[in-house]
């Protein structure tokens, strides 16, 4: 289990230290500071051991965030719990900076708290820790004995997630499709890996204890429904529609038992804003963009680099913040670009020329063309010729997920599935996206 | 300039970890030269240099300070690459951008050649810059080294004095081996020309030095070395600096070459120490003058003994006396750096004092001062004083006045805080003991043991049973403190220390009664060490019947004290025990049923302990069937061991490296007054760690130990030791195939079931080197293997051989071989090893003869004849005539006379049938030059004359065995006899 938890500055200052076990010591703090932090390597393990103590770190920005143990415990889950973490700061205070750590630090250390216990997780809910622990920013409501009591009862209770008694006007529900699509691409087009990682966010403002049931296309509910109305409904779904899912995690308040034996995804769901799954697919990806690259050598001081991006979706369909970032090598001395389309400009601080767009219909091409002047070196090293990257936003899932139905029930207050109000939205972008040149 | 150097010596050190070190060294570097008024606005006015390097020093992020410095490049790489050529001033500027980014630790490949352009500038800050890049940056193997190379020439003849430095500090901070092979001609020439400003002389000799220490091969030995020498008489005190530090360096190398340095150091020396503090303005460091120099020329004294010249030598006694009356003044300051100064001074004054070892009246004063210094407030003094009397210690002259300071030493020991000095307070101990204080000195560091660090306590129990045996008065002295000692320190105390005392108690009758009294009553402790026990155990086992008169200690109290700790103890210290109890069978006949009843009992007889059990098998056997008499002999008390070096203080000299303890101890064993027998002969045989021959079965040591029962008692013996000692037969010398070797190098020499032995030589002029190979044909180990070579007038020098030879393993020994004079003899090589339980003794004779210094020389048919004759006197010529038993092939003769080393001349005699040879033997004090015929006879009757010359015994014997191998044989299947004769002819070379 989890022996303690530092933050740090860019400096390796420390700026929160909660340590939960004894056998954490005052000088795994410097012991971490010392051999990562400072560490004349940059150390890109997110796990190190260092004297039989393991360190898990993530970075926000210039803040580091260790978790310490002694214990073999599970890698993932100190992950998971140092992800949640920075949720819930960010839930609390925004951006995780050095400032607003040291101006919330009381505040930090009541959610540590609360949230870990003897190393141990509890819950790290938002909108449940939202209720009890309130500083600043959080205004207390004035709430009565009983309320408190409340609180004890629904946080230690069966449905941690919600307390009862909400109400509102009316009945909302935000649905949001992410998506993050990551490729490498083989100079002649061959795709040597790609994979969507996507999350389902929900934002749901609904009234009393609702029961919600969310369907999506997956490929193994799909054909199961086949084969029931396989007489009535044969040729209607057919195979291009459904997606494979490789993997799929849930938030809590989903029923698992229900998920394994139906695949069915019916939940009660937290009140505000939450991620309800998190699921990859590696099949069947619709690739928005294709990089042509086109490198060429003239000699030893110069380079002819052209570059042709296609989009390859719906022509009815926007992308939205295209940038493709082209490496140049380590002894440029000059640039020339030409590009049809959009800006593009040599960033020396990067070593790569920078091509943004800002918008780019489905069906459509462009192309840059960039002369490079090298500056003969001394070094018999060749290029590395590092991958042209690509970044980019378009309005749909690259996975090919659909959202089919998302129902509500509530058996008690009297609003039926249909007076819930319900918007879903898809929205893809670029993970690692790259093209090898 | 003096700043220049110093700096550009020390910055080079710093440039890569601290830049605000760099740009204060630049600052300085700048005030230095006034000539060339430079500030760091002229050197960089177009960047704001505080920005630029501010934003690097107090980067937000090491990611900002990437992409900035990422944007920097790129700009300058452009600057660069354009086309317009760029000013000086921008180059310089541009390179000193990248070798700033290049300290910040990122990699910086390009800008080398614009630097090396930088160095053809006629400005000097450009200059500057250019030389400061090539420093940090290019590394030897760069293809502009070239380039480098003509550049620094074209300074260094430049004869602009400035230019002249940054070349030469150029070359000192690279320092490679392309530079000392290019200019390694060039430094010395510049150092010692006569119209060289002195900053260049300065610049040079550090140059020089640098030079010196990364290829010292490469530095020319010349004419400059005697003039170097007269730098010490420099009108400049920097040169004066600098040249000591070079001569010091040099002169350790080859001290005859500046022998003369002395006494110009000598005067220079007087001249500083007298001089008023104010006279050397620029080199009074805190009213301290010149202490560099000081410090630097005392340090050049030290490489040579003290004076000869009696004028010199009255010289530096003042100079000694004068720093020494200086210590005394008080300080002119509150300073830590003029006490520093002070002190650094004096402490080498002192080392001088101690290095001559000649003047009691310095000697007895340095003590004293360090005296002073014993009780001072800084921590550093104390030890440095303390270190220093540990050499004191030694000289005859201070020993007595070192010890006047035991008090305060024994205090220190007691009250001092750092772990470092009170090291250095027991090793002054153990150096100022003798007779007259060693009790004292003992005790105190019994006393201090019991609260001594750990890391110290194993050397402190050594230097306590060294002291204790050294100096003991009467022996009950000794073993009491031996038992203190283990008593207190039990876990420290080795095991050579209780072998000592019990070497010790056996050898002295007089101590045997006492020792056992002492030790049953230690034994009485209801917790008691188990070095403490072996002791007991042994000492019991062998004496206990002195004090079995007493009642309360009577042989069964004895017996029983021993066995209540049988049980607490390791396997060794019971199988120890275990030999006690057989004793005690023969010494007290009583006790011989409650000891059967031990021996008998399951938990020995059945011991899982194979060496347990054997002993108790044995030793019940041997208690039931031997008669008294038998068990009498068997059990004798143990003969006195022979004298050896006390193996304690082999081990100490082990612990400490062969430093200052064993120098200690060779000069202060003439002065040591032995009181104690076995220090008497410290060096007579190796030290062995097995001292007591515990290491073995105690049923072999016992009947080892004593040889009469062996051959007395052996046939009643047969049934209880059935396994036999082998017994090693004594060797005498091999020879059988070494006159296969005359006339060739390689081969195996010997060969028996356990072992071969094969050779590999080779011979050039006077010197040799043979490869000898031992081979281990069985599949057990040979332990304790050695191998030594005899011989007079050969020089060989041997590598040491491993003392273990796995099984089926093959071990090298290599001997240089070197051949002093025309011997006759050849060398023996004697092999030890122990091969399973026996010693193996084998002696061969290695086949270097005197014929393998032989060069083989071409002669004409009239120069051979002519010398031949002229060799006619009867002690000049060895003449043989054999008997062939050999058929005679003429190429197998031929390839003999190769062989055996002198050149095969054809077609010189005018007989054909005939073979002549000739060459020079080569020794180290003479070469002889030898003529050889073989005159084949086929008629003639066997017969054998010869003629020895003076030269040559050694030859006689050679054409023997020469003739003999070669031709002497029968030939049965031919029926003929065949006589050859064979003439050597000699001469020295003298005579040619």
């Amino acid at each position: 289990m989890i022996g303690g938890l530092f933050i740090y500055n860019h400096k390796g200052e420390v700026l929160i230290s909660r340590v939960y076990r004894d056998d954490i010591g005052r000088n795994a703090v410097d012991a971490f500071r010392v051999n990562v932090i400072h560490a004349r390597q940059q150390v890109r393990s997110p796990v190190t051991n260092i004297a039989r103590t393991s360190f898990f770190h993530v970075k926000r920005s210039n803040i580091w965030l260790a978790a310490v143990t002694k214990q073999n415990v599970n890698a993932a889950m100190v992950f998971e719990f140092l992800y949640k973490m920075c949720d819930v700061m960010t839930a609390y205070f925004g951006k995780i900076s050095e400032e607003n750590i040291k101006n919330n630090f009381v505040l930090i250390y009541e959610l540590l708290d609360e949230i870990l216990d003897f190393g141990y997780p509890q819950n790290s809910e938002t909108g449940a820790l939202k209720t009890f622990i309130t500083q600043q920013g959080i205004k207390s409501q004035h709430q009565t004995k009983e309320e408190q009591s409340q609180i004890t009862s629904q946080v230690t209770g069966q449905i941690g997630w919600r307390r009862e008694g909400i109400k509102y006007r009316r009945n909302e529900l935000f649905l949001d499709v992410l998506e993050s699509v990551n490729l490498l691409m083989s100079p002649q087009g061959q795709v040597l890996s790609a994979h969507v990682s996507g999350r389902v966010v929900m934002k749901s403002y609904l009234s009393g204890m609702p029961e919600c049931k969310f369907g999506m296309n997956d490929k193994i509910v799909i054909d199961k429904q086949g084969k029931a109305g396989a007489s009535d409904e044969a040729g209607k779904s057919s195979g291009k529609q459904s997606i494979a899912i490789d993997d799929c995690t849930f938030h809590q308040c989903v029923r698992l038992s229900k998920f394994d034996s139906e695949r069915s995804i019916s939940f009660i769901p937290p009140d505000g804003e939450y991620e309800l799954m998190r699921y990859r697919t590696t099949k069947d990806i619709i690739l928005p963009f294709r990089v042509i690259p086109l490198v060429r050598e003239v000699g030893r001081t110069k380079l002819e680099v052209k570059v042709v991006i296609k989009s390859n979706f719906k022509p009815s369909l926007l992308a939205q913040k295209i940038e493709v970032r082209i490496p140049t090598p380590l002894n440029t001395s000059g640039v020339q670009v030409i590009c049809m389309k959009g800006k593009a400009k040599y960033k020396a601080s990067e070593n790569a020329i920078v091509w943004k767009i800002k918008r780019m219909a489905g069906m459509k091409e462009s192309q840059i063309s960039a002369e490079i002047e090298l500056l003969p070196t001394n070094d018999k090293k060749k290029w590395a010729r590092p991958p042209i990257s690509m970044n980019f936003e378009v309005p749909f899932a690259p996975s090919g997920l659909k959202v089919r139905y998302l129902k509500v029930f509530e058996s008690k207050l009297n609003y039926s599935d249909h007076d819930v109000i319900k918007w879903v939205r898809y929205i893809g972008r670029s993970g690692i996206y790259e093209t090898r040149c | 300039m003096l700043n220049m150097t110093v700096i550009y010596f020390i910055s080079y050190l710093y440039l890569r970890t601290s830049l605000k070190l760099m740009f204060a060294f630049c600052l300085h570097s700048d005030e230095g030269l006034s000539k060339h008024p430079v500030s760091l606005e002229t050197l960089y006015p177009s960047i704001k240099i505080k920005v630029y390097f501010a934003l690097f020093i107090s980067g937000k992020s090491k990611e900002a300070e990437i992409k900035r410095i990422n944007k920097e490049l790129a700009n300058i790489r452009s600057k660069f690459k354009g086309d317009k050529a760029l000013d000086g001033y921008s180059k310089k500027k541009y390179v000193c951008k990248l070798l700033f980014i290049f300290l910040l630790g990122h990699d910086i490949d390009f800008g080398h050649m614009e630097a090396v352009n930088l160095l053809s500038s006629n400005k000097y800050t450009e200059k500057q810059i250019g030389y400061l890049f090539i420093s940090v940056l290019v590394n030897s193997n760069s293809d502009l080294i070239r380039l480098i190379n003509n550049a620094i020439k074209n300074d260094l003849s430049s004869r602009n004095p400035t230019f002249m430095n940054l070349a030469l500090h150029c070359i000192a901070n690279v320092g490679s081996r392309e530079m000392a092979e290019a200019f390694a001609a060039e430094v010395p020439r510049i150092l010692v020309a006569g119209d060289t400003m002195d900053s260049v002389k300065q610049s040079a000799a550090l140059c020089l030095l640098r030079l010196n220490r990364t290829s010292p091969d490469l530095i020319p030995m010349g004419e400059w070395t005697s003039r170097v020498v007269h730098l010490l008489n420099d009108q400049h005190l920097g040169v004066v600096t600098a040249a000591t530090s070079l001569i010091i360096t040099l002169a350790q190398k080859n001290p005859d070459d500046f022998k003369t340095s002395v006494s110009l150091a000598v005067a220079r020396l007087s001249r500083i120490v007298t001089s008023a503090s104010t006279d050397l303005q620029d080199y009074t460091y805190y009213f301290v003058a010149a202490p560099w120099l000081s410090v630097k020329l005392l340090r050049l004294l030290q490489c040579y003994p003290p004076p000869e010249d009696a004028a010199i030598r009255g010289r530096l006694t003042e100079c000694l006396e004068t720093i020494l009356n200086k210590a005394q003044e008080p300080p002119k300051s509150k300073k830590v750096q003029h006490s520093n100064a002070k002190n650094a001074v004096l402490f080498e004054a002192i080392s001088l004092i101690i290095h001559h070892d000649s003047e009691p009246t310095l000697l007895v004063r340095a003590c004293n001062q360090l005296g002073q210094f014993l009780q001072h407030r800084e921590t550093n003094l104390r030890y440095l004083a303390l270190e220093s009397m540990c050499m004191l210690a030694s000289s005859e002259f201070s020993h007595e006045a070192v010890k006047t300071h035991i008090e305060t030493v024994i205090n220190a020991l007691k009250t001092e805080r750092d772990v470092s000095v009170r090291q250095r307070a027991v090793d002054l101990l153990y150096a100022m003991c003798d007779r007259s204080n060693a009790k004292q000195i003992v005790a105190e560091m019994l006393s201090y043991l019991e609260t001594a660090d750990y890391s110290i306590r194993e050397e402190i129990v050594l230097k306590v049973a060294i002291l204790a045996e050294k100096y003991a008065v009467d022996y009950t002295w000794y073993v009491d403190t031996i038992l203190n000692l283990i008593r207190i320190a039990g876990d420290y105390v080795s095991e050579e220390v209780w072998y000592r005392v019990i070497q010790i108690v056996i050898n002295r009758d007089d101590v045997q009664g006492y020792a056992a009294k002492t030790v049953f009553e230690a034994l009485q402790a209801p917790a008691c060490h188990e070095n403490l026990v072996k002791v007991g155990g042994y000492i019991l086992g062998e004496f206990g019947n002195l004090i079995a008169g007493d009642p309360r200690s009577s042989p069964l109290i004895q017996f029983n004290l021993l066995h209540s700790k049988f049980h607490l103890c390791s396997v060794p210290t019971r199988a120890l025990l275990l030999s006690a109890y057989v004793k005690f069978i023969n010494l007290f006949p009583e006790v011989k049923g409650t000891i059967q009843e031990v021996l008998r009992a399951d938990s020995q007889l059945r011991n899982a302990d194979v060496e347990l059990q054997q002993r108790a098998v044995e030793y019940l056997r041997l208690s039931c069937i031997a008669s008294t008499d038998i068990l009498a002999t068997v059990l004798e008390e143990m003969p006195p061991f022979p004298e050896r070096e006390s193996s304690i203080l082999a081990k100490l000299k082990k612990k400490k490296g062969s430093g200052t303890v064993s120098d200690m101890e060779d000069s202060r064993k003439e002065r040591s007054t032995n009181v104690n027998g076995s220090n008497d002969h410290i060096v007579t045989t190796s030290p062995s760690s097995d001292l007591l021959g515990l290491g073995h079965t105690q049923a072999a040591a016992l009947n080892s130990a004593s040889p009469p029962v062996t051959s007395n008692a052996a046939s009643l013996l047969v049934d209880v030791f059935t396994e036999s000692l082998p017994v090693v037969p004594p060797t005498s010398i091999i020879e059988e195939n070494f006159s296969r070797f005359v006339c060739k190098n390689n081969g195996v020499l010997y060969e028996n079931q356990l072992l071969q032995i094969g050779l590999k030589s080779e011979f050039r002029q006077n010197l040799g080197r043979m490869y000898v190979f031992y081979g281990n044909k069985t599949t057990t180990q040979f332990l304790n293997f050695s191998a030594s070579l005899v011989c007079q007038d050969l020089n060989i020098h041997t590598t040491p051989a491993d003392p273990v030879v796995d099984g089926g393993a093959q071990l090298q020994q290599v001997f240089n071989i070197e051949c002093l004079l025309d011997f006759v003899e050849a060398p023996v090589l004697s092999v030890h090893f122990r091969y399973g339980g026996s010693m193996q003794n084998i002696s061969i004779r290695l086949p270097i003869t005197l014929n393998k210094f032989f060069q083989p020389t071409e002669m004409t048919s009239q120069e051979f004849f002519q010398r031949w004759k002229q060799l006619g006197a009867p002690q000049q010529e060895v003449q043989k005539i054999f008997k062939a038993k050999h058929s005679m092939d003429t190429e197998v003769t031929k390839a003999k006379i190769i062989g055996f080393g002198t050149a095969l001349l054809d077609g010189v005699d005018p007989n054909p049938s005939n073979f002549v040879g000739a060459g020079v033997i080569h020794t180290k004090t003479i070469q002889v030059g030898c003529l050889l015929r073989l005159e084949p006879n086929t008629q003639a009757q066997a017969s054998c004359s010869v003629k020895r010359t003076h030269i040559h015994a050694a030859l006689y014997t050679l054409m023997t065995i020469n003739c003999n191998i070669d031709y002497c044989s029968t030939d049965i299947s031919k029926g003929k006899i065949k006589i050859f004769k064979c003439i050597f002819k000699s001469q020295h070379s003298q005579n040619k």
